[in-house]
């Protein structure tokens, strides 16, 4: 009967596919990336121009690449996981050389066209090439530690690269979501212990040989923000004015002041959540937040519901990737972790991060869509 | 397939494990949330309002000084600054290069100006020159499409339009120094002047208005994005001086560089139409701030150029004291009219033999002879008769030895000595010597020109008790009671005609000491009596071998030449006192001064520019009522 269903699933026309998306999670996308379009108008100073309406096209051809992706057969998917990850990687690699610094970080590499941020892509991409890897484990193996490290260096390798960037939070991210993954894949809890301890202990060494001056500044000033208060510490105290003063209900759409009096650095981007909450208060914040507490259940949901490890292991995987987003860049403006540059995901101002979210959900939603589709061990797609 | 459910049954616990993870990480948001947005709210609010909220203060114009008819003397100029907004200049350094072509600027300003635009944020302009000429202002515009962020500013700043003129009476506004900062906001605005010396200083308060302010957004970079709010301040009050300005310009330019000042009053109000120190000084110096030099040049300038002589300075009033004394005697009842004095050049005390002016004596005079020859045997014996108690009870009443209250700083009281102040201050008993000196306005009696013009319009009056005045106050019924109810001096009135006989004919007489500065216009004819006091001791020696010339002197031991004097002859209108630092003869330097000032103040009366509507009235009320008065 399971072999029977796959078969048919296998066969599904492109018409069925898209009957079988998610339809409720595509709409819970639209309505948060309308709050983004919201809040980026009212960040131009209530204008279209010069935010805005760019990311409504961004979010347009998002959703168009998001549903090819959701309807390539999974298959297709688990075979390329590691062609996809290694050209990503290579683009990493090549930013390292060839990459254009921006913003003060080198992480952009031009595409001709475009420019990208393979750091972003590598989100999806160590998602991909793990989902694959640990699809391919079974219980006896993901016991054995030599079993571990193919996986741990297909981390290391990007997050080395993406933090010599420098890019902290992009680090933390993968870094956090493949542990999402090794934990999802059954790795034995004491081994994250193990881990931990160990990266503990060295924290002194990354501290003094791997951070950058300005990455540990910003830690400094984290713990300490009002000790330079015009200096690093003024974005994280700006930060904080803006959302206490907006209060429960906040101070009106277009009315917040931190934010369209230039108080709030990167209003656009990393610090949109606090013109949010200042302009909408608490209710505005929470209504966001229950919107995206929606979409990981979802998340969490297509991935418990998959019958494929891979299908489970990458919906597991975007889900905590998402879920990582939102949290640090939350926390961040909020003044609970160190400001790392992290966007809101669907809401900040910015191409590339659009691009891995709806890659993610293509991803998420391809998972959906082949749900009752088994995937043998052993099978990675070459004979389908 | 029993393996892949076993490892689909530790991803769902592993899964419900992150789930489980990320709500409690997600529950921590929400509270930090609740914390900033609802417990913390009302502090981050108050520090989003500072954040934004800018309040700025607004200086108010300051008062005008006007005079009796309305007329600006000290008004608000547009003061035009040349400001760069270093973010609208390009490069800085270009734009000031071709800027300095227009208005010079010297390695100082350019490192200045550099300096600021490091410091401060680049939308701020930058004061590149201030009080700039019409014609800079007129370059700078034209050459605009060059000069990118180059600005004309303009602001306000205080102008003496006739300068040196009426410097004295005026004052000056000056920069608030560090002790005068109080609890007004305005007094630490940048560029804040405050009155220091004269009207402005007296006055300062009517004249500097309040503050208004203004409520400004800005954003994180201190830029106005709009105003929210703005309170108009009050501008200072105007303040209308007594002076008439032609007349005191007029005296002005008649005392040039001279060491002297000069009073005219009006007989009947006291009103002060003229008050002029010479040398005077710019007071707009002041405004625009000395340097070292031009102080200096102003403070060891023997001649005192900053010190108003006539309320400041002190003389010895000499022969002008001459009709206090022969008012003393006449009261007394010790001396008539009519009683004649042999005056043989000099009289003798015990062993101390007293001088008359003239070597060979005047022969014999009575009171009007001796006032118009000013002979000084006559008031050595008329001073002795009438006691120094009387005199100087004299002199008070015609207004000298006590301030006058005018309200400008510095006024001083003069002397008029009597034997209990010789007691308490000396702790010596009077002589009587002293009392003879005293009659000829020597020794201890000093007075200052501005008492000497009262005294003179007491004495012209007929015998009311005016005191100077110098503000109308705004709304023109100032009226001080002195106009209204004019007290007598209480000296009966054929004395005073008798005084002011003699006073007649030291001008118009034949053997007058002013004859030669007598008017000839026809009912503009002025009295008065000629002064020269000795400011050194005359030896034995030299009286022997002959007198010293004053030409023959240095300046610092010439003589003070005074007059004091009164006009028209009938129905007197202005009282005038002229004191001429070291002038020689108060015949030949004064009286020629006070001619010609008292003939310009008549004929400046005739044809009164149009007044301005508030002081007309009152001052026609009281011209009527007070020409009522005089005929007595």
């Amino acid at each position: 009967m399971l072999h029977n269903n796959s078969f048919v699933q296998s066969q599904m026309s492109l018409g069925q596919k898209l009957l079988h998306m998610h339809w409720f999670f595509i709409i819970l996308l639209c309505i948060t990336a309308t709050v983004g379009f919201a809040m980026l108008y009212s960040a131009a100073g209530g204008d279209l121009d010069p935010w805005a309406s760019r990311q409504m096209v961004r979010f347009a051809l998002g959703l168009l690449g998001m549903t090819v992706v959701a309807v390539t057969d999974i298959r297709l998917w688990l075979r390329f996981s590691y062609g996809v990850y290694f050209v990503v990687l290579a683009l990493l690699i090549a930013v390292e050389i060839a990459g254009f610094v921006g913003m003060g970080a080198q992480r952009w590499i031009s595409l001709g066209i475009f420019n990208v941020q393979p750091s972003e892509l590598m989100k999806v991409a160590v998602v991909l090439a793990l989902a694959r890897y640990f699809h391919g484990g079974s219980i006896e193996e993901i016991e054995r530690p030599t079993f571990l490290i193919p996986p741990l260096l297909m981390v290391a390798v990007p997050a080395f690269l993406i933090l010599r960037q420098p890019d902290l939070g992009t680090t933390i991210m993968v870094v956090f979501a493949s542990i999402g993954i090794f934990f999802a894949a059954g790795v034995r809890i004491w081994k994250f212990v193990l881990v931990g301890g160990v990266g503990l202990a060295s924290a002194p060494v990354a501290w003094f040989y791997l951070l950058r001056d300005y990455q540990r500044a910003r830690i400094m000033t984290f713990i300490n923000p009002e000790q330079d208060t015009l200096g690093s510490g003024y974005h994280i105290i700006q930060s904080k004015i803006a959302l206490g003063s907006g209060g429960v209900f906040g101070k009106g759409y277009l009315m917040g002041t931190q934010g369209h009096l230039n108080f709030l650095p990167e209003k656009q981007t990393d610090f949109i959540f606090t013109m949010l909450a200042e302009e909408f208060g608490l209710v505005g914040g929470l209504g966001l937040l229950a919107l995206y507490i929606l979409l990981l259940f979802y998340g969490f949901s297509i991935s418990l519901s998959s019958r494929s490890h891979f299908g489970r292991l990458v919906g597991m995987g975007v889900t905590i990737t998402f879920f990582l987003y939102i949290f640090i860049n939350i926390a961040m403006v909020m003044g609970l972790i160190p400001v790392v540059g992290v966007p809101l995901p669907l809401v900040s101002y910015g191409g590339t991060a659009m691009l891995t979210i709806l890659f993610g959900f293509g991803l998420l939603m391809c998972v959906h869509i082949n749900r009752d589709l088994t995937i043998g061990r052993r099978d990675s797609g070459d004979d389908f | 397939m029993h393996r892949d459910s076993e490892r689909h049954k530790l991803f769902s616990r592993r899964a419900a494990m992150l789930a489980g993870g990320k709500a409690l990480l997600l529950s921590t948001l929400v509270g930090r949330m609740y914390y900033l947005q609802v417990v913390e709210s009302s502090r981050y609010k108050t520090l989003a309002d500072e954040n934004r909220i800018n309040l700025r203060l607004l200086a108010p114009p300051r008062g005008r000084i006007v005079d009796r008819f309305g007329r600006a003397m000290a008004d608000n100029q547009q003061n035009y600054r040349a400001v760069v907004i270093p973010e609208q200049a390009g490069d800085l350094s270009i734009t000031l290069d071709l800027l300095s072509k227009i208005i010079p600027m010297g390695d100082k300003d350019w490192r200045r100006i550099l300096r600021e635009a490091k410091r401060k944020r680049a939308f701020v302009p930058i004061t590149v020159r201030e009080n700039l000429s019409w014609g800079d202002v007129a370059r700078i515009e034209v050459n605009t499409p060059d000069l990118p962020g180059v600005l004309i500013d303009v602001g306000q700043s205080r102008n003496y339009i006739y300068g040196e003129e009426v410097a004295h009476v005026m004052g000056y506004v000056a920069a608030v120094s560090e002790k005068e900062i109080s609890d007004d906001p305005l007094l630490e605005l940048p560029g804040f002047r405050i009155g220091k010396a004269g009207i402005e200083k007296v006055y300062d308060m009517q004249l500097r208005g309040t503050g208004g302010s203004s409520q400004v957004e800005v954003n994180a970079l201190g830029r106005v994005i709009r105003e929210l709010a703005r309170q108009e301040g009050q501008p200072g009050n105007e303040v209308r001086l007594t002076i008439n300005l032609d007349l005191q310009r007029f005296v002005s330019k008649l005392l040039g560089k001279e060491s002297a000042s000069v009073v005219v009053v009006d007989v009947h109000s006291g009103d002060v139409l003229a008050m002029v120190s010479s040398p005077s000084f710019d007071p707009n110096m002041f405004n625009k701030g000395l340097d070292q030099a031009q102080w200096d040049a102003l403070i060891h300038n023997k001649k005192s150029p900053l010190t108003n002589k006539a309320i400041s300075g002190q003389y010895s009033p000499g022969s002008t004291f001459k009709m206090a004394v022969a008012l003393a005697a006449l009261e007394k009842g010790s001396i008539t009219p009519e009683t004649k004095i042999h005056c043989s050049g000099s009289t003798k005390l015990g062993n101390a033999e007293f001088h008359c002016w003239k070597r060979g004596g005047h022969g014999s005079v009575n009171m009007e002879e001796a006032i118009e020859q000013s002979c000084d045997v006559y008031f050595y014996e008329t001073a002795r008769r009438a006691g120094i108690d009387r005199i100087s009870a004299m002199g008070e009443r015609l207004g000298m030895g006590k301030s006058l209250d005018l309200g400008l700083p510095g006024e001083k009281h003069g002397l008029m000595p009597t034997r209990k102040w010789k007691m308490g201050e000396l702790n010596e008993p009077w002589q009587m010597g002293e009392t003879m000196i005293a009659g000829i306005g020597q020794g201890y009696v000093l007075t200052t020109p501005l008492q000497l013009a009262i005294m003179t319009a007491r004495i012209a009056n007929g015998g009311f008790q005016v005191f100077p005045r110098l503000v109308v106050n705004e709304d023109g019924e100032d009226a001080s009671d002195n106009e209204t109810e004019l007290k007598s001096i209480g000296v009966a009135p054929e004395y005073l005609q008798i005084v002011k006989n003699g006073m007649n004919n030291v001008v118009n007489g034949k053997k007058g000491t002013a004859r030669k500065a007598r008017i000839s216009e026809v009912g503009m004819e002025m009295a008065g009596k000629t002064g020269t006091v000795q400011v050194r001791r005359i030896s034995k020696l030299e009286r022997e071998t002959g007198v010293l010339k004053n030409d023959e002197l240095p300046w610092k031991e010439r003589d003070h030449a005074l007059f004091v004097g009164y006009g028209p002859v009938e129905n007197p209108r202005f009282a005038v006192s002229v004191v001429v630092e070291h002038g020689g003869s108060g015949s030949g330097a004064a009286a020629p001064l006070a001619r010609d000032i008292l003939l310009e103040a008549q004929k400046l009366a005739l044809s009164t520019p149009a007044p301005a509507p508030v002081s007309r009235e009152a001052n026609s009320k009281v011209m009527d009522k007070d020409g009522g008065e005089d005929v007595t």
